[in-house]
């Protein structure tokens, strides 16, 4: 051990955008939903795979096809347990990439899935997967209609991860995006906030509380199909997967070049969630959840937009939470409890629990 | 809910902030010494409700900041052995050692893991009897008892694959060695309350009368910050130097009992390095002789390992509450939470990382 600084230079050539001294290796902040996966994206697979679909920033990428107006999305689930409260795997990665594909305001279609199994993964979890798959796939009415299968040695996975990737029908007139956000623009979520990671951290690290907290996975299609149906100015959606609230509204406030304000007092939290983030010196704004949604909306359409929400069960608890003002710099501000003023931040990489 | 959202009411610490300005007639500086009170100050703008005559400067409170350089470098060393399950809590895994961090050892393939509590590493160590698992012991007093509880429990159960590096450190002598310094601007402290809750709060009435400085024994609220403030500015324009206890829900004067012979059966104490300031004396734990065959340092031989600080970064007297974050020329350009160049940079408890999330701008 010494203290001197590593004087060997690691960088590999000058065509990779990411420091390399820095990250040598991939850490799992890397896919944290934080900063440092912002700063892959932004910095490597947006430059290198560039192009006006994927510039966009968007959840899903959606382009004409002969006249049809399609949305087309890919997400991977390699979530630990495989079975969790209020939901498993498979119904996750049906729900996450039919909700992928809403947030583009598509209605989905057609699923394909990847099984990357390991070996001596148990014939009868493996079922218990796919039939879930099949059951969350029968209540979203889309069908996976092509699929792939591998194997790898016990050892190199983690029991099971899926790939999905959807494809859905856009309606002619929806324009969804992170630049049509503009100035007062209200802000509405879905519902509470935090459940599903709690949920799964709860299991992951045998924490028990006086409730079962269960995950928030759901699918969000029909409630975003009734807004654009009923003709309301929605301007941005994005799911509250990875990194939560925070993350997508500064991502957001980034793509749009706009303030965001949210008054921390409406953002709707269990009272058992918000309990499990204090004693593990959390805050939910950076929780993931899997069945919830941030829309953008025309102020006129606001109330009007809610009384929709509040007829879907997924959404009935849907409720304003801010605004969009502007400002020369993005920014999200928060409104905190006790009345005062504060940046809300992206997070670097995972949330780390507090000693004491 | 209870116990929580009552102590976040708007309009009580509207009103509790009135009081203080009532109060206060002239310029003070309080010190709140908890990292947990720093952050709950920082995130709730707590700061912005009080009078501008009123200076609030953070403490050493925070047990990854505190941790030196050389303890780092350790739980690296140890952690990268083949062999070993390296357990640690996790604001821990991200503190920059004078190479990499802990995060980094596991992406190279250590076997590092994050725990929520000391006795998980023991349940660890006996359903890997053929590993070494090795518990990171970090924090004041107020985690104190939960690791001497895992010795204790793993001594019982005769572990003999079990050991802790220990980096364990005490409020008082911290206090003293601030309120000794030529530089002192503080002038009152804000006692951090969980401390307290285990250790009670005599100790610190020889400090509040040597130094005429009144100590204020404070939760972690906002109503709790802000009246913990109150109760000191009071002192201070009335000119008194006493020990108060706003904390009463929590904390008794002898404090918990039970939970301090456990820590006097399995530590004793003994002079520790504090990353930025150097050795304090009587400022930390350390292993009781009969419970030396737990020390890591001891078990690995990388007890006279040293390492030397870094210069540019000014934790130490960020720590000491003679400078601000933002006072240090690093801040927020190269020292961020994606780079930290010191501890304070790292844990969400840290007066750097606080700033840097809300007051940037």
């Amino acid at each position: 051990m010494s203290n001197k600084t590593q004087g060997a230079d690691l960088s590999m050539g000058p065509v990779c955008p990411i420091p390399i001294r820095e990250y040598p290796q991939v850490l799992l902040a890397h896919g944290g939903g934080g900063k440092l996966m912002h700063q892959l994206i932004q910095k490597m697979f947006g430059p290198t795979f560039a192009n006006p679909l994927l510039d966009t920033g968007h959840d899903g990428a959606v382009f004409s096809l002969q006249g049809k107006r399609l949305a087309f999305t890919t997400d991977s689930y390699v979530i630990n347990p495989i079975v969790f409260p209020g939901g498993d795997i498979g119904s996750l990665a049906v729900h996450g990439t039919v909700n992928d594909l809403a947030m583009c305001g598509a209605r989905p279609l057609y699923l394909s899935v990847g099984f990357i199994l390991e070996e001596g993964l148990p014939m009868e979890t493996l079922w218990q997967v796919v039939q879930s798959m099949k059951a969350a796939a029968d209540r979203c009415e889309v069908q996976i209609v092509t699929g792939d299968t591998k194997v790898v040695d016990k050892g190199k996975g983690d029991g099971i991860f899926i790939n999905t990737s959807g494809v859905g029908v856009v309606g002619d007139a929806v324009d969804i995006r992170p630049q049509r956000i503009s100035q007062g623009d209200v802000i509405i979520v879905s519902g509470d906030l935090g459940r599903h990671g709690i949920a799964i951290m709860a299991v992951r690290e045998g924490l028990e509380f006086e409730s079962v907290i269960e995950s928030d996975s759901a699918p969000v299609v029909e409630p975003i199909l009734d807004l654009l149906q009923a003709g309301i100015a929605v301007h941005c959606l994005r799911d509250l997967t990875r990194g939560g609230l925070a993350s997508a509204t500064n991502e957001l406030a980034e793509a749009a070049g706009v303030q965001i304000e949210i008054d921390e007092r409406s953002v709707p939290i269990r009272d058992d969630v918000r309990a499990a983030c204090e004693i593990l010196g959390l805050d939910p704004l950076y929780i993931a959840n899997e069945g919830r949604f941030m829309a953008f909306v025309a102020e006129k359409d606001a109330h009007r937009a809610i009384e929709i929400l509040h007829r879907h069960a997924v959404s009935k608890q849907a409720t304003i939470i801010g605004q969009v003002r502007q400002s020369d710099r993005p920014v999200v501000v928060l409104h905190s409890q006790i009345g005062t003023r504060r940046i809300l931040d992206m997070i670097s990489g995972e949330q780390l629990p507090r000693i004491c | 809910m209870k116990f929580m959202q009552e102590y976040r009411d708007a309009e009580a610490a509207r009103k509790i902030s009135k009081a203080i300005h009532q109060i206060t007639t002239r310029p003070w500086t309080i010190m709140e010494v908890c990292g947990g009170q720093t952050h709950a100050i920082v995130k709730f703008g707590i700061d912005n409700l009080l009078p501008e005559q009123i200076t609030l400067v953070h403490g050493p409170g925070c047990p990854v900041c505190v941790t030196p350089l050389e303890l780092i470098d350790k739980a690296i060393y140890i952690a990268s052995r083949p062999n070993v399950i390296f357990c640690s809590f996790g604001d821990m895994l991200r503190v920059p050692g004078s190479q990499k961090d802990l995060f980094t050892v596991k992406a190279e393939g250590g076997d590092v893991r994050m725990v929520y509590s000391p006795l998980d590493a023991v349940k660890m160590a006996e359903k890997y009897p053929d590993k070494e698992v090795v518990f990171f012991a970090v924090g004041f007093e107020t985690t104190a008892p939960t690791t001497a509880m895992a010795v204790y429990q793993a001594e019982q159960k005769g572990l003999k694959n079990f050991s802790m590096l220990v980096s364990h450190v005490l409020v008082p002598p911290a206090i003293e060695t601030i309120l000794s310094s030529p530089n002192n601007k503080v002038q009152g402290f804000l006692a951090a309350g969980h401390v307290c809750a285990v250790m009670g709060y005599h100790e610190y009435m020889p400090l509040a009368k040597k130094y005429r400085v009144p100590i204020v024994v404070t939760g972690f609220e906002p109503l709790d910050i802000l009246q913990g403030v109150y109760m000191c500015i009071k002192q201070l324009e009335e000119g008194r130097a006493e020990v108060e206890n706003q904390y009463t829900r929590t904390v008794r004067k002898e404090g918990n009992r039970p939970a301090q012979q456990l820590i006097q059966e399995v530590f004793r104490v003994v002079p520790r390095k504090w990353r930025g300031v150097g050795e304090i004396p009587h400022s930390g734990l350390g292993f009781q002789p009969r419970y030396a065959h737990f020390d890591a340092e001891k078990r690995f031989d990388i007890a006279h390992y040293t390492t030397d600080e870094s210069s540019e970064c000014i934790a130490g007297l960020v720590l000491q509450g003679v400078k601000k974050p933002n006072e240090c020329a690093l801040f927020a350009t190269d020292c961020t939470p994606e780079h930290p160049r010191g501890a304070p940079m790292v844990s969400s408890e840290g007066a750097c990382a606080a700033y840097y999330r809300y007051r940037r701008n």
